[in-house]
Parts: structure tokens; C-alpha cells; sequence
């Protein structure tokens, strides 16, 4: 970090450091009808390298363009011309609760997992598109550099249908020991409306 | 902080403290294993700081691998002390419950585990189950632990794992509980259940 005042540089090249936290933002996507949004380490000023053994996406009022569309998430191990098409396992429950208090419940959704596919993986499940309807929530994605490991990630995200909430549990791991390079996130169909994405690294030391 | 180049003191007396943001999370201490039979935090050892400096500690394990026991019954566990280390034995009552999925799609869970919640128990609390020894299989996860100074207080904690099972599950594992203690926590330990832990990284961060 360099000191700069009226463009003259007081001091210089890394002599002192000061320390900004274990958390450090990598990277803000701002959605925008958009189909997709990709991280990909190397461009566009993203790491998504062994510079951090975590890494932790945060999504905030991701808005779904199609009524009751769910946000996906892929995984691509190439170094050039990404494929999203990593092998995954992966588990996922809910708990929801309508407005009215007539109905909820907490279940496993089977149908919404994965068992060594090659899919999205959801996990923001069945976004509504009414204009105060989005879903909020995180995932961490652990050491995806490794050569020796499957990648494992945790989702948990709060979603808001018509007059219905909903708590999404969305865990797995992307079946690969080849590093992850990049992380791409659509919906199940329609565009991604609106909403904001951001990549943090959570430092190794 | 004073602001040193070179080592030239520039500014000094905490003149930058009010304006330089230093961000909430603070890594203290990292740990990795390498076949050990325990990994422990403890307050004052190896520069870990674990007491009333941070309000909220959260634990980070990246691909913890343990050395033996492919089966059912292994688990990558805990326990807290409140004489530095001396004992790790404190009362706790607990909850865990889990998701799970099998790589053939002929299995889905969604349960509360009760064999593996304590009720005032003083043993470690599993964390895991089943944990594979596979060269790729691991586990993943975070626990938080609120307030271990505190002496009016129980102390809480909560953790979520993801964990690649021996028989090819992806598990999701949800604990929670509270060591019934108003004495300070002072000390945490890591192990696995049955044999040592191969490999892994556990990160200590502190929130401010």
C-alpha cells in the first residue's frame, strides 16, 4: 500500500502493512437481465485461486426475471474457455412458512439434489419475480485449488415467494481433484433480473 | 498504530486509528494437522487469544482427513475446557440433525440425529459422521463460538459441515448447543473419534 498525498507519493513499496481484516472483497457482479454471471480467476480483477483457502459468495435480493425459478450455481476446472460442467453430489432441505400461518413444514427435497451430475446445482430455490419477491443468502466454497480433495460448499439462503418464506439448505461437493477455477450462477430458466453478487476471500493468514 | 517505512517511523501515537479501516475478522491462529492425535486452541499458548478480546470466535476446517477408521462410527468431534487445557470436559447439552445424499440417488436424509446430541454430557460432541478416508474425501465447515468469557452466561456455539462420507454420501451436518459452564472457556480441542487426524486446517479467526 502506498501513501499518497497530492499525487506525491509519501511512502512506498510495501515497507509497511496495514492489517485490513480476514475478509477481503474480491469482486461486486451487479445483475442486470443477465443469463449468466461468472467468476473466473484471472479476469476481471477475480482470484479464485490457492491465494485463500476460502472463498465466501454473498447474494442480496437476487431477483428472478421468470416467476418461481431457482438460482443455480456450476463449476468449471478449465484454465481457458470455461465449460460449467463439473461432477457434483449434493443434499437439500428446506423450511418455509406462508404468511397467512396456514402452512409449513421442513422436508428434503429430492428432486433438487444432485447425485453425480454434471448439472447447475440449485441453491436459491424458487425465486418469486413479484417486484418485493428475492432471495438473500451465502455460500462458501472451501479450497478450490486443492489437487488432492473434492470441493466442498455450503449454501443457506432466505427466499421470498408470493406471501411465503423460505429457508434453503444447499450442500455438496463438486467431485473433482482437479483445481476449480471458475464459479458461474444462472437461473433454472429466465434471466437473472437483478441483484448483486460479491466474492470474498477469507485470508490464510 | 504508528505508520513505519522502511523503518522510519512516519506517524505515530494512534494517529490513524480513527480513520483506517482494519476490517472485523481477525485471523489469530492457524493449525495444521499432519497425524495428530488432537488440535487444540488454548488461550495464552502459541500466541492464540481466546478470551473477552473478541465476543464471537469462529473456527474454519478446511479438508479435515482423518488417518483410520473408514466407517459409520468415525466423527470429527470437540470438546472445551475452562482450566487452559488441563481438562477438556465441560458439560453441554447439544442438538444436531443432518441432510444427506448418496452418489448413487438411491438415498436422501433429512433427520435428527439423536445418537449423536449430549444431554449435560461432558464427552467431545461429534460434529461429523462417517467421515471417508479416500484420498479425496474430507470435510469442510465452521463452528462459532459466542462470548467464552463470559462468566454470568452459558456458552453457545453452532456449526455446519459438509463432509464426504465412506460410503459416498455428501452430508450436511447441523450442531448446536451450549457448554453449561458460567466459568470462561479458555481452551478448545479437535479430534477424530477413532485414529489421528491425517491432514487438515483449522483457522482460529476473532470478531470484533
Amino acid at each position: 500500500m502506498a501513501i499518497i498525498s497530492n499525487a506525491v507519493t509519501i511512502a512506498d513499496a510495501g515497507a509497511f502493512s496495514v492489517n485490513l481484516g480476514s475478509q477481503v472483497l474480491i469482486k461486486t457482479l451487479t445483475a442486470s437481465s443477465d443469463s449468466t454471471l461468472s467468476f473466473v480467476n484471472g479476469s476481471s480483477n477475480v482470484v479464485l485461486d490457492s491465494t485463500y483457502p476460502i472463498y465466501l459468495f454473498k447474494f442480496i435480493n437476487i431477483h428472478a426475471q421468470t416467476n418461481a425459478k431457482s438460482l443455480m450455481v456450476n463449476f468449471s476446472d478449465d484454465t481457458s474457455s470455461h465449460s460449467y460442467n463439473l461432477t457434483k453430489t449434493t443434499t437439500l432441505f428446506y423450511a418455509y412458512h406462508t404468511e397467512s400461518g396456514s402452512s409449513s413444514a421442513l422436508a428434503y427435497l429430492p428432486n433438487e439434489d444432485l447425485a453425480q451430475s454434471t448439472a447447475a446445482a440449485e441453491i436459491i430455490r424458487e425465486i418469486g419475480n413479484s417486484n418485493d419477491d428475492s432471495g438473500s443468502g451465502y455460500m462458501y466454497l472451501f479450497n478450490p485449488s486443492s489437487t488432492t480433495f473434492a470441493k466442498h460448499f455450503i449454501a443457506r439462503a432466505s427466499v421470498t415467494q408470493p406471501s411465503l418464506a423460505e429457508d434453503v439448505h444447499s450442500t455438496g461437493y463438486v467431485n473433482t481433484t482437479a483445481a476449480v477455477t471458475a464459479v458461474q450462477f444462472s437461473m433454472a430458466s429466465g434471466n437473472i433480473d437483478s441483484g448483486t453478487f460479491k466474492l470474498y476471500g477469507i485470508k490464510d493468514s | 498504530m504508528g505508520l513505519i517505512s522502511n523503518g522510519t517511523t512516519l506517524l505515530d501515537a494512534g494517529a490513524l486509528d480513527s480513520g483506517v479501516a482494519t476490517g472485523a475478522m481477525t485471523l489469530i491462529k492457524t493449525l495444521t494437522a499432519s497425524s495428530d492425535g488432537t488440535l487444540s486452541f488454548v488461550h495464552g499458548a502459541s500466541s492464540v487469544v481466546f478470551d473477552g478480546t473478541y465476543k464471537e470466535y469462529i473456527f474454519k476446517f478446511i479438508n479435515m482427513h482423518a488417518s483410520t477408521d473408514n466407517s459409520e462410527a468415525q466423527e470429527f468431534e470437540f470438546n472445551v475446557s475452562i482450566d487452559g487445557g488441563s481438562n477438556y470436559n465441560v458439560a453441554k447439552t447439544t442438538t444436531t440433525f443432518r441432510s444427506g445424499h448418496n452418489e448413487t440417488d438411491t438415498t436422501t436424509q433429512l433427520s435428527y440425529v439423536g445418537s449423536y446430541d449430549l444431554a449435560q454430557g461432558t464427552g467431545f460432541q461429534g460434529l461429523t459422521e462417517g467421515d471417508g478416508i479416500d484420498n479425496d474425501q474430507s470435510c469442510s465447515g465452521t463452528i462459532h463460538i459466542y462470548n467464552p468469557a463470559d462468566t454470568t452466561f452459558v456458552k453457545h456455539y453452532m456449526s455446519n459441515f459438509n463432509v464426504y462420507r465412506h460410503n459416498n454420501f455428501s452430508a450436511n451436518w447441523y450442531t448446536a448447543g451450549y457448554a453449561n459452564t458460567t466459568s470462561a472457556v479458555n481452551a478448545i480441542r479437535f479430534k477424530y473419534l477413532g485414529g489421528n487426524i491425517d491432514s487438515g486446517t483449522i483457522k482460529m479467526y476473532g470478531i470484533k
